[in-house]
């Protein structure tokens, strides 16, 4: 390790190997610092990808995808089934990842285009002159070093805590973090190229119980409840736990999972001197799905990309990094995350009863795209009430 | 004060994410709590595994 870099990554996941790659293919000096003793464990995901999502960033490999995916299905609290079809038949619609060997395929792809990587390496504290961030401090088995950086990106993910060191308030409200269980299940009866998404607040209270198809006869079994839904004797395993015995009870776990998925607005500003703040440190989680992967590598990206023309012109002030916070604030993912959190917002309100109203209008549904924005205007169709009901929202969907 | 169970903590840093003061730090697989908690109780409540408990003495 040296002790200047241009970009100084703190995370290791998919937005500080997405960063990493593009800084050094455009011939920055970069080090992607991982606390965890092995890039890509312990996973903290469902795993679940769209085709399009994924291919902008990575060509799929085989090594990496668990399995494809062709269709969905939602279940209303009663327990009918919607499914969600493309209209392409047979198209494949997106993958369940291998988070274990893609996060490590990334990092690989990092380190092959020039950037350096640690782990069991943890930045500590930032490196602070004048309110401007210059580095990290960091700490690997037992020894401490003082790193600087033209930039540091924090990609430090849900349990961030590089940014508040640095004065900014990453704090997830209690209504807004979904508390998550998964198993991965195996000898269980799935079909084994459709997701299954379970609503309800006996089931999965302001979140959703998933089923991901992981190849063959096992799947990713897991829940998100809000925060808010959650205590002694109600947590999210304990929802988890209920809806196995029930479902899968023959189902063997091989592997348990627990996480929290943060579904508020993004942060109020993503920049500071010397610093940008990318993925799920920067709560850029897609607040209707929880989905962050993509987010993720498209904020580490445009991370890479502004503090490459910033360190070009030498001013890495929190001014000139601003070009990154409203670049993806105005990109299509950023206002599908303000949208989608409007959407998130009324759904979490729902009943029982209306949602089982709204799913029962419509037992399948042909998606010409595969995305919760094109089931949003397909439900609204089926349901002239709901455009009432979102109010101005409704006319920005149609 | 915030009691914390590691042998149920899945080391998942959900608690870490709600807690106002920042006073959580998931340090690889060792949750550290830090002095400046005021036992609020936010994290104890979101755990998906009920980890943490507010305690009312120190423990011996």
């Amino acid at each position: 390790m040296k002790s200047h870099y241009n970009l100084l990554i703190v995370g290791g996941g998919p937005a500080g190997a997405i960063a990493a790659r593009t800084a050094a293919e455009k011939g920055l000096s970069s080090c992607i610092v991982e606390k965890r003793s092995a890039i890509g464990a312990p996973v903290r995901c469902a795993e679940g990808i769209g085709r399009e999502a994924l291919t902008e960033f990575v060509k799929p490999d085989e090594r990496w995808i668990s399995a494809e995916m062709k269709g969905a299905a939602i279940v209303a609290p009663d327990g009918t089934m919607m499914k969600l079809e493309s209209a392409l038949a047979g198209n494949k619609v997106g993958y369940i990842l291998d988070r274990k060997v893609f996060d490590r395929e990334l990092v690989w792809q990092a380190a092959e285009a020039g950037s350096d990587v640690a782990v069991k390496t943890r930045a500590a504290a930032p490196v602070m002159e004048d309110g401007v961030v210059r580095g990290a401090i960091l700490e690997y088995c037992g020894k401490v070093s003082r790193v600087t950086a033209d930039v540091v990106i924090a990609a430090d993910g849900v349990e961030s805590k590089f940014a508040r060191w640095c004065g900014i308030d990453t704090t997830v409200p209690v209504r807004e973090i979904m508390s998550g269980v998964q198993y991965v299940l195996t000898d269980i009866d799935i079909d084994p190229h459709s997701t299954i998404f379970y609503l309800g607040n006996e089931v999965a209270p302001e979140g959703y119980l998933w089923i991901f198809p992981k190849g063959g006869r096992s799947a990713n079994v897991g829940i998100g409840i809000s925060g808010k839904k959650s205590g002694s004797g109600h947590r999210a395993k304990d929802y988890l736990d209920r809806f196995i015995q029930k479902t899968f009870p023959k189902g063997k776990p091989i592997e348990f999972i627990v996480g929290g998925v943060s579904v508020c607005r993004p942060l109020e500003c993503t920049v500071a001197d010397g610093l940008v703040i990318t993925g799920d440190a920067a709560r850029v989680v897609d607040p209707l799905t929880g989905g962050g992967i993509y987010n993720a590598m498209f904020t580490g990206r445009l991370a890479a990309q502004v503090a490459a023309d910033c360190i070009a012109q030498g001013d890495m002030s929190k001014k000139a990094l601003m070009k990154y916070d409203k670049e993806w604030r105005g990109s299509k993912m950023g206002k599908t995350i303000e949208r989608n959190w409007h959407i998130k917002e009324y759904v979490v309100k729902l009943s029982d009863e209306k949602l089982n109203a709204i799913i029962h209008s419509a037992a399948n549904l042909n998606l010409s795209e595969f995305s919760t924005f094109t089931l949003i205007k397909e439900l609204m169709k089926v349901n002239p009430k709901l455009v009432i009901e979102l109010g101005a929202l409704a006319a920005s969907l149609r | 004060m915030l009691n914390v169970h590691r042998d149920i903590c899945g080391y998942c840093g959900c608690c870490v994410s709600v807690c106002p003061e920042g006073a959580l730090e998931l340090i690889d697989a060792y949750l550290r709590v830090e002095e400046n908690c005021t036992s609020c109780g936010v994290c104890a409540k979101v755990c998906p595994l009920g980890a943490l408990e507010l305690v009312d003495e120190k423990p011996l």
